[in-house]
């Protein structure tokens, strides 16, 4: 019964059309009449936006179908009806991609492009560069230069951005036509010199001097196409950014005059760009007055990109938002949803503690109408709500639990679990509660990673709440109910109780021992693994193994187990060469942001993993136990800039230069660098670069074994950058003919600090009996008298020195720095630093304990 | 890049890249037209598709011109059954999307004598499919003025009873008719 309506709805719906219920074999043996001549062009022009019209519903034609269908297709060039050779353009250009040989069009394309009919003129030559690689592109190249500077606007721009595609390929050859574009700026037309600085902006994106000069001369004469100005502004925004002089003002005063432009596009492209620059304009007023109205539009483009852009503002320039409250109050209840959620969460991040309650009876009104986009922003505005009005976090957590019992996604889930989460680390108050949220949402949570999540901090939270056992009947549910890695994830959780909680012990053991028979291998080693250690008695054991248990970066660690089996399988492995996984810097909060797309975050290690491979007998070096942050040896302005990455091993470090050439007339061969060693180290080997083209980044490697003592290892080095200069055609980048010339370019100098060889460890509340425990090992200590007047700055440059994170000082009249990890070579540390007030500046003593006595000497060393 | 400091992110970035996508959608949702150019963001059809389903239930009802989906900026227009979606970044003008929807349901109201509706969309397909290409070529917009759009989609010289308009009559018409329209 169904069925047959559906039919007849079809049926009236589609009324006969003949898109409905397309056959891909049908439709390619229809393609076969091209074949037959004459052709009536109105048929085969449908029978073209059928095979089109299949494809955009992405069916698939197999290499042979599609190069079928394209070579009949070319058979329709005989025909001059100029809708058919329209379609066939855009056929070619649907095929290009899955068909072979469709060069064999380039000789009819090229006849059109520059043939008389100019409606053919502009798509032949879109057609031509979607089938030509960068070789062939030679051949066209002339009358490409000659379309883009062609009087009919259409194919101008249609030249200019086909050239801008192509220069993805074939950026060489693109430059070249740069005096073309440099003349079509000037053209009479809006989108041709829209297209113009578009590809050059493109082409020169990384010389600085001609965008300058550029921007500035357009500046001044203001381009017609609202387009073109929106590129301009944006060029514009990007050179105040990266200049922190007075020179940028010009660029400034050119954005704030576009304020007045009469087109809206390029008003707000103004405003954003006002609003956004890192560098303060002089006077916010008129670009947030300009947002205020778009608030007030009619159309809901102008609102939300009105309310959004206050939104960023609020971290920035909260007063300069508040002044807008009573706008963004009336779009509150506005019909388009992201307005009025923007609009609520921005007043939330300005206003007072006493609007909270009533702006969230607003946004639970519409919450579930909203895209997850925008629930997640909202949770994000109710995370940093908690962190506000701590005193608020009864009403906000019980938000965030109706939120978390909604329909979504797993991001947005995890937005909410991650506010609950923080709620709970942050406020004591609000533990139990936020707690016992998380506890009734895994009792029916789709995401494995979540609750695998919430179940790590339940483990790691619930053992210090006042009634831990109320936790574990949530925590043993998963054991029984889910699947394998939140069976494991629970295991580890009860564990924490069990070595935590003496009382508790003897349940969890019964607990755990129920796992040890548990079908999943994981769920039963982890079972078993746990038991034994509790079973030892043994505290430290326990503290070392449940409790704090250091964790190494993930993708190092695979990489270092897969080098590991790779060269000697047959010992044992070493996780403490592994390095550690570095706390997440707290993220930069924008206040209320939409999600972009953002690219995965890396850790500088797992960034060069990939370039150190290149350095022979790399593998001999064992794992990489650090690599440092990056510092500059030239200053940023020099034809040759050159960085330095000082990858730490066990015994060598590696010196990574990483050279740029800003030269576009040269090009460098036989790159090294020339090192002025201190008496100890002895450098082993070096990995030249072969040749550094123009602003492509190239690295030297030297190989330098360590001192064998650990205290001489701090020690400076002179650096000099040696190198054979070959001039070459700026544009072409061709090596001009003859032999280059040798020439030296000097460095700063660089030195190996004691920070270079430690990984520092965050260290929580157990760092009192860690250091205890170490009451027996080696310990150095000294007294020092510091002329530096103040506490507290003393206090932050031994932060510095030593690589603790500020959040290691514990305040008070004597400051105490408590940090402590592991040295190269893997032998652990701790230090301990006091810092008071003396007479004659500042009194700093320092104890040190290591295993290895040298390496505390070597701290204390660092310190002095 | 290694040398230069990342940018903050916060600006807009000065490129011609700016559509990522436009489609047209019936009004149960399902695909007529669809482009998208970008080939890291919904590179497959599958994927397309769903995207567009989502994008369907989420605006069919609310006439809101604009929402941000999938890390996507959407501004839409829909008339009697059809919908019509540009899609950008999410970190773009959203001015400039909705002037290339503008330009988009604009030409394509003009190749359809103002009778924006499916069954007639689709006996004009192929001058719909060329209008298309001249809004958009790869990402870039390639113009945003109906009139010159639907003058270079070529309209069909058999369509005119010949000898009592020229291509010059069509396009003044069509450009009484959208004088006519904005002044409404």
């Amino acid at each position: 019964m169904s069925s047959f309506k559906r039919d007849k709805k079809e049926e009236e719906d589609s009324g006969g059309s003949p898109f409905m219920n397309l056959d891909k074999t049908i439709v390619l043996q229809e393609a076969r009449y091209f074949n037959e001549t004459p052709v009536n062009p109105r048929k085969c022009s449908h029978i073209l936006s059928k095979i089109l019209f299949l494809l955009n519903q992405g069916e698939k034609l197999s290499t042979q179908e599609a190069t079928d269908v394209f070579f009949a297709t070319t058979k329709l060039f005989q025909s001059k009806d100029v809708m058919l050779r329209r379609m066939v353009y855009l056929c070619i250009k649907e095929l290009s991609k899955l068909a072979q040989d469709v060069i064999i069009v380039t000789s009819s394309l090229t006849k059109d492009m520059t043939g008389k009919e100019d409606l053919y003129r502009a798509a032949a030559i879109r057609a031509l560069c979607s089938i030509t690689d960068s070789t062939m592109i030679q051949a066209i190249e002339r009358y490409m230069k000659q379309a883009i500077v062609d009087k009919n606007p259409a194919v101008s721009s249609a030249a200019l951005v086909s050239a801008l595609h192509l220069s993805s390929t074939a950026p060489d050859l693109v430059r070249r036509w740069v005096n073309e574009a440099q003349e079509a700026i000037n053209s009479d037309n809006a989108m041709v010199s829209y297209h113009a600085l578009g590809i050059l902006a493109n082409t020169r994106r990384n010389d600085k001097l001609s965008i300058v000069k550029m921007v500035t001369r357009l500046a001044k004469s203001p381009l017609k196409s609202p387009y073109a100005l929106c590129l301009l502004i944006r060029l514009a925004a990007q050179l105040v950014e990266n200049d922190d002089s007075d020179a940028a003002q010009p660029y400034i005063e050119f954005i704030e005059c576009c304020l007045r432009h009469k087109s809206e596009m390029v008003i707000y492209e103004a405003a954003h760009a006002i609003v956004n620059l890192r560098k303060t304009a002089r006077d916010l007023a008129p670009a947030v007055s300009v947002l205020q109205l778009f608030c007030g539009s009619s159309k809901a483009c102008l609102r939300l990109a009105g309310a959004r852009t206050l939104a960023r503002l609020t971290s920035k320039h909260p007063t300069a938002v508040a002044a807008c409250a009573v706008d963004l109050e009336n779009l509150i209840s506005d019909p388009n949803r992201s307005v009025a959620t923007l609009a609520v969460t921005t007043l939330l991040a300005t206003g007072a503690e006493s609007s909270v309650d009533r702006l969230m009876k607003q946004i639970s009104s519409f919450v579930s109408e909203i895209s997850d986009e925008f629930k997640i922003v909202v949770v994000k505005a109710i995370r940093r709500l908690c962190q506000k009005f701590p005193r608020k976090h009864q009403s906000l957590a019980a938000f965030l639990a109706g939120m978390l019992r909604d329909e979504g996604g797993l991001e947005y889930k995890a937005a909410i679990a991650d506010a609950i989460i923080t709620l709970v680390e942050e406020n004591p108050e609000a533990k139990e509660t936020g707690l016992a949220h998380l506890c009734e949402f895994i009792e029916d949570c789709e995401h494995t990673t979540l609750a695998v999540r919430i179940l790590h901090l339940l483990g790691r939270e619930g053992p210090k709440s006042r009634q831990p056992s109320r936790y574990i009947r949530f925590i043993y549910n998963r054991v029984i109910l889910e699947s394998g890695p939140v069976r494991a994830a629970a295991v580890s959780a009860m564990a924490q109780f069990g070595a935590q909680r003496p009382e508790l012990l003897p349940n969890i053991r019964v607990l755990l021992a129920r796992c040890e028979m548990d079908d999943e291998d994981e769920v039963r080693d982890r079972a078993i693994y746990y038991n034994a250690i509790l079973d030892s008695g043994d505290q430290q054991l326990i503290n070392d193994f449940i409790i704090d248990v250091p964790k190494s970066n993930p993708i190092l660690l695979e990489k270092a187990l897969r080098d590991h089996i790779a060269t000697k399988p047959d010992e044992p492995f070493d996780i403490m060469t592994v390095p550690m996984e570095e706390e997440k810097k707290k993220e930069k909060e924008d206040v209320v942001e939409i999600e972009a797309r953002k690219p995965k975050q890396m850790t500088i290690e797992e960034i060069y993993t990939q370039q150190l491979s290149r350095v022979p007998g790399i593998e001999s070096l064992g794992p990489l136990f650090k690599t440092n942050i990056p510092i500059d040896l030239t200053e940023p302005e020099t034809e040759y800039r050159v960085r330095l990455l000082k990858h730490v091993f066990v015994r060598h470090i590696v010196l990574q230069f990483e050279c740029l050439n800003t030269l576009n007339d040269q090009i460098l061969e036989k790159v090294s660098v020339r090192l002025d060693c201190p008496p100890e180290y002895e450098i082993k080997s070096m990995l030249f670069c072969q040749r550094l083209v123009y602003n492509q980044p190239g690295s030297v490697f030297v190989v330098i074994e360590f001192p064998c003592a650990y205290l001489d290892s701090l020690g400076t080095f002179g650096a000099t950058l040696e190198f054979v200069v070959c001039d070459c055609d700026p544009n072409t980048g061709a090596p001009d003919p003859g032999e280059g010339y040798a020439d030296t370019y000097p460095l700063e100098e660089f030195s190996i600090y004691c920070l270079d060889q430690i990984r520092a460890r965050i260290m929580g509340d157990e760092w009192d009996s860690t250091w205890e425990r170490a009451a027996n090992v080696p310990e150095v200590s000294g007294n020092f008298v510091l002329p530096e007047l103040d506490p507290a700055t003393a206090a932050k440059s031994v932060c510095e020195v030593l690589g603790i994170p500020k959040s290691g000082i514990i305040d008070g009249a004597i400051k105490e720095i408590r940090g402590g990890g592991v040295f190269r070579g893997g032998a652990p540390y701790l230090v301990k630093v006091r810092i008071g007030p003396s007479s004659e500046g500042v009194r700093m003593q320092i104890a040190a304990r290591s295993p290895r006595e040298d390496v505390a000497q070597l701290l204390l060393a660092a310190l002095e | 890049m290694v040398h230069t400091g990342t940018m903050e992110g916060a600006l807009f970035e000065p490129t011609l890249y700016i559509v990522k996508g436009m489609c047209i959608l019936d009004n149960d949702g399902n695909r007529i037209l669809a482009k998208y150019y970008d080939k890291n963001i919904l590179p497959t059809a599958k994927e397309q598709k769903a995207f567009e389903k989502n994008l369907f239930n989420k605006t069919h009802r609310a006439n809101a011109e604009i929402i941000m989906l999938d890390g996507l900026t959407c501004v839409y227009k829909n008339n009697v059954d059809l919908f019509f979606y540009v899609m950008g970044s999410s970190h773009e003008n959203e001015l400039i999307l909705q002037s290339v929807l503008n330009a988009l349901y604009e030409s394509v109201s003009i190749l359809l004598r103002r009778n924006v509706e499916k069954r007639v969309l689709l006996d004009n397909l192929d001058a719909v499919m060329l209008a298309f290409d001249e809004i958009c070529d790869g990402g870039v917009i390639l113009d945003a003025d109906p009139t010159s759009i639907v003058g270079r989609a070529a309209l069909r010289t058999e369509d005119v009873p010949l000898g009592e308009q020229t291509v010059v009559q069509v396009l003044q018409s069509a450009k009484e008719q959208l004088k006519w329209s904005l002044l409404k």
